[in-house]
């Protein structure tokens, strides 16, 4: 029966990660479970991500939460006009891991490694719209050492810095004109940047008027991902286009050759503001607001090594992007029920930063409405076990991608997506 | 124990499984509407056969138009649509052993096209069966009724056509009976073209490419019979020809499509050599012999441009003109005299260049006697861009300096249409799409009008997406993307064929009330390149 589980686990792991934009908010058990607000709720030590203020107000000494998702997120794409239809279905693991230490009254020590963005998308190699995207994979793994200071009775802050690392590695086809082929497959560039870093910070504080009522605001920086010197690799590249097609150095000739690349990939700040009210003993309503300055998405410029040209010549890609500033609107309750259960449910409603006619199908993603809810079962006073769900709910959306250009004329790709993205989650807490 | 991993594996596998389900399925309006694709059989000749850079061969005849439209007809309710068999092709040439050259490509190491290299695999061994394609390369109208059309024997004659030699379920049957065998429910007629094509494609001359070939709307003759290769077919035979095709098409009560015959002038090979090509720093040597015809020639040539950057009209033969070498000879022996004593080694007395001039001259005379240089009016044909300006013998002393083509030595009929000609295929192009509409309509069959169509492409056809494509012939990667026209100039390459069907699919969806989804030309194939040939 092990065999059993291990084989369908695996066929899920082959389907690999996930959709949606690239921000992935999937920051802890218990805060994901009650619509992920938290910007004022002291729960855990996940709120070391929601709010580093907030640290100062946990009751124990030492305060620990680890938890990991499965991220099943499915698109499908079809246009009735050409008779298309694609899907992707993927599989992501966010995971965080989450310590306090409160080293006096007024002074408490924290450490968050989390993973806030990455996006995975694997269509099928060659569909209609590989000209854009045949798969996406990207990572990010935050690192942030935390402290929080309470000043007074109602009042607290807290911050720390934020060490980024991540990869991605992006592959699709060089154009839709089957000119560039061999033998029937499609001209294509896989782009595979590793080990990049990159430095944010986050801050916030928290105001307690009552021991009843919370308010707290937490700012997360903008940390762009500088990715130099990857590797970009062509394959099925016809010879005449090939490396050693240019010996002559002509600079209008194009060369797909193996060669390095740069591009920036902005993960973008995040505001968020909040308050939470304990209505009864039990009894706990939460509400978040965020902002993602998504603006600064701009354009995905792509810049290749063209040192030698009869290696390869390939022209900058830009890819416009156009992303705005984008809402989420959030709201949560939690009822403990007894000694040993904890309830949570919540609700949210994700507005996405992409606009009309920038609909690429590497973010197949428009406005989504969340569902959400979870438990705590308390095995003792110092070890809980978390598990949460997240249902997100898409419309479908007739919407199209129009600023690719090929031969000097624009080419539209569009049709109608449909997602839906499903995540159950299990965590401990830890705490004495 | 063991049933909690049970459960586990069940709640992973039904995650995994919660899939996003649209409103409605892709296929959820697709519909035949009033027609019944059950047995669909098109007729034509080239452009339904898949014909493409010069050919028929195994992988372009898959992008033919009615295979296309086969595919959609499939979503609906068609059939099985077969093609006359390729599998002979193994290495993808195209040709005929021993009969036609293979496939067009562009050579990347010269730059140019080529016949691919290699030989022809592609038989006239006979199939001997019916295919939903009757497309047959090189037909005419009165081909489709012509008994013995497929028959071997008459290939050397010039009386059958070797295409259709290959499938004709026997010696004696016709295109259109063989077609009429598949019983079509729905049916596409794309024939005509040839009636008059060919005429243009030689320049109005028989095969000798200097003969003016006949057009019968001006010799009045009504027998095919006893046409030429490259006549333009009468226009009333035509119509009565057309007429028996749809009569037959319709007679189990067949709807289907039939489609106007594109005008030559929105045919890059007859667009792409311009009529004064001749940049004027490359004619200079040329100028005395410009300068010593034109008082002589009533106008028909003008002296030479030698200012920079300036470009000067081709000399060709336009059969139509008067013959007046008898009146160039003496002038011409002066002229050679003159000539040959200027040379700077001359080594000849006065009196021996005399003589050698006046044997010289009356060929010269000859060469001259129906020159004139080409105006915005004539058509210049593809196949002469191979020709203009290379001399043939480039070593022969007697021959310079009226030896090199388009320059001294005028084009001879088969390069140019010239606008006389044009203008018999232009009124006979007219005379049979008005029969086409006529005809169409009295058997309530829908019109593809492809002349039309084909006209926007000189100015740029901008498609349901956005994108524009032209007319133009290859000119380089930059605009391939743009092309529509294979190698030969004439034919359409995959991504022409894609948006040919789906004209064809507009007018279905227009006239039959059915909703087909169409191609999208960008994802087919234009130019074929090799790295060396």
């Amino acid at each position: 029966m092990r065999k059993l589980l291990s084989l369908t686990l695996l066929a899920l792991a082959g389907s690999t990660a996930f959709a949606g934009g690239y921000r992935v908010s999937i920051q802890g058990q218990k805060q994901l479970a009650m619509g992920h607000t938290g910007v004022a709720v002291v729960n855990s030590a996940e709120v070391a991500f929601f709010n580093p203020a907030g640290m100062a107000y946990l009751d124990k000494k030492f305060n620990l939460s680890v938890g990991g998702n499965a991220l099943f997120a499915n698109t499908k794409f079809q246009n009735s006009q050409y008779n298309w239809e694609a899907e992707t279905n993927n599989l992501g693991t966010p995971f965080n891991v989450y310590a306090t230490y409160k080293l006096n009254d007024w002074f408490t020590a924290g450490l968050a490694v989390y993973t806030p963005y990455g996006s995975s998308v694997e269509w099928d190699q060659d569909w209609q719209g590989a000209h854009l995207v045949n798969n996406i994979d990207l990572k990010a793994i935050f690192v942030q050492p935390t402290i929080s200071v309470r000043m007074g009775e109602h009042f607290s802050i807290g911050g720390g810095p934020i060490f980024a690392t991540g990869s991605v590695n992006f592959n699709r086809n060089l154009t839709t004109n089957p000119l560039l082929s061999v033998d029937g497959q499609p001209a294509d560039v896989t782009l595979d940047g590793k080990g990049i870093t990159a430095w944010g910070y986050t801050a916030g504080f928290m105001f307690n008027p009552t021991d009843k009522f919370r308010i707290g605001m937490n700012y997360r920086s903008e940390i762009i991902m500088e990715a130099r010197d990857g590797d970009a690799t062509f394959s099925d590249i016809p010879l005449f286009a090939g490396p050693g097609s240019n010996p002559l150095l002509n600079p209008s000739q194009l060369v797909f050759g193996d060669t390095k690349f740069d591009a920036d990939l902005p993960l973008p700040a995040e505001l968020t503001v909040g308050l939470s009210y304990q209505i009864t003993d039990k009894w706990l309503v939460a509400f978040d607001y965020n902002r993602a300055m998504w603006k600064v998405y701009d354009a995905l410029v792509i810049d290749f090594d063209n040192s030698n040209l009869n290696q390869s010549n390939v022209p900058t890609s830009e890819n416009q992007r156009n992303y705005k500033d984008a809402s989420t609107y959030r709201i949560g309750t939690q009822y403990k029920a007894n000694d040993k259960f904890t309830f949570r449910a919540g609700w949210y409603f994700d507005e996405s930063p992409v606009q009309d006619g920038y609909f690429a199908p590497e973010t197949p993603r428009n406005d989504s409405m969340g569902y959400t809810g979870g438990l705590t079962y308390q095995v003792n006073s110092k070890l809980g076990i978390d598990v949460s769900f997240l249902y997100l709910h898409f419309d479908e959306v007739d919407n199209s991608y129009d600023y690719y250009q090929e031969n000097g004329n624009s080419l539209p790709f569009g049709g109608t997506y449909k997602s839906s993205v499903f995540s159950p989650g299990i965590g401990i807490t830890y705490g004495f | 124990m063991k049933n909690k991993f049970i459960y586990l594996a069940i709640i992973a596998a039904g995650f995994a499984s919660c899939e996003p389900e649209f409103e409605n399925s892709v296929d959820a309006n697709y519909t035949s509407g009033d027609a019944d694709f059950s047995s669909y059989v098109a007729v034509g000749n080239s452009l339904t056969a898949g014909y493409m850079d010069g050919t028929v061969y195994r992988v372009g005849q898959t992008y033919s138009y009615p295979n296309l439209l086969a595919q959609q007809f499939a979503l609906v309710g068609g059939g099985e649509f077969t093609q006359p068999s390729y599998a002979e092709d193994v290495d993808n040439l195209g040709g005929i052993q021993g009969l036609a050259g293979t496939r067009l490509v562009i050579d990347a190491s010269q730059g140019r096209p080529e016949n691919i290299a290699g030989a022809s695999t592609i038989t006239l061994t006979p199939q001997a069966t019916a295919y939903n394609n009757m497309g047959v390369p090189g037909a005419k109208s009165f081909h489709l009724l012509a008994p013995g059309y497929g028959n071997v024997a008459g290939v050397a004659l010039g009386q059958a056509n070797p295409y259709f030699v290959r499938h004709a379920t026997s010696p004696t049957a016709t295109v259109l009976g063989d077609a009429m065998s598949k019983n079509p429910t729905f049916f596409t007629n794309w024939i005509g073209a040839n009636d008059v094509l060919s005429y243009a494609t030689n320049g109005g001359a028989q095969s000798d490419g200097v003969t003016p070939a006949n057009d019968h709307n001006v010799t009045g003759n009504t027998n095919p019979a006893t046409y030429g290769g490259n006549d333009i077919t009468n226009s009333n035979v035509f119509a009565s020809v057309y007429s028996t095709i749809i009569t037959t098409l319709t007679s189990n009560g067949a709807k289907g499509v039939v489609c106007t015959i594109p005008s030559v002038t929105s045919i890059p090979y007859f667009t792409t050599v311009k009529w004064n090509p001749l940049p004027a720093e490359s004619t200079i040597s040329a100028a005395p012999l410009y300068s010593f015809l034109s008082p002589l020639t009533a106008g028909r040539i003008s002296p030479l441009s030698t200012t920079s950057g300036s470009t000067n009209p081709l000399l060709i033969v336009d059969e139509d003109l008067t013959d007046i070498s008898s009146q160039l000879v003496a002038p011409f022996t002066t002229f050679i005299t003159g000539y040959l004593m200027s040379l700077p080694d001359n080594q000849l007395t006065l009196t021996q260049a005399q003589a050698q001039a006046a044997l010289m001259a009356p060929v010269a005379a000859q060469l001259y006697g129906k020159a004139r240089q080409a105006t915005s009016n004539d058509l210049v044909v593809l196949r002469a861009s191979s020709v203009i300006g290379v001399e043939p013998n480039p070593g022969d002393p007697f021959a310079n300096p009226f030896d090199v083509p388009g320059v001294t030595m005028p084009l001879a009929n088969m390069y140019v249409l010239t606008a006389n000609e044009k203008n018999k295929v232009a009124n006979a192009t007219a005379a049979y799409n008005a029969a086409i509409v006529s005809i169409a309509a009295s058997h309530n069959i829908a019109v593809a009008d492809m002349n039309a169509v084909m006209n926007q492409l000189v100015s740029g056809l901008r498609i349901e997406t956005g994108q524009m494509y032209t007319a133009n012939y290859f000119s380089g990667s930059a605009t391939e993307g743009q092309v529509l026209f294979s190698l030969d100039g004439v034919h359409p390459n995959a991504r022409g064929y894609a948006v040919i069907a789906n004209e064809f699919i507009k007018v279905i969806n227009e006239y039959y009330n059915a909703n087909l989804p169409l191609h999208h030309p960008s994802y087919f194939p234009g130019i074929n390149i090799v790295t060396t040939n």
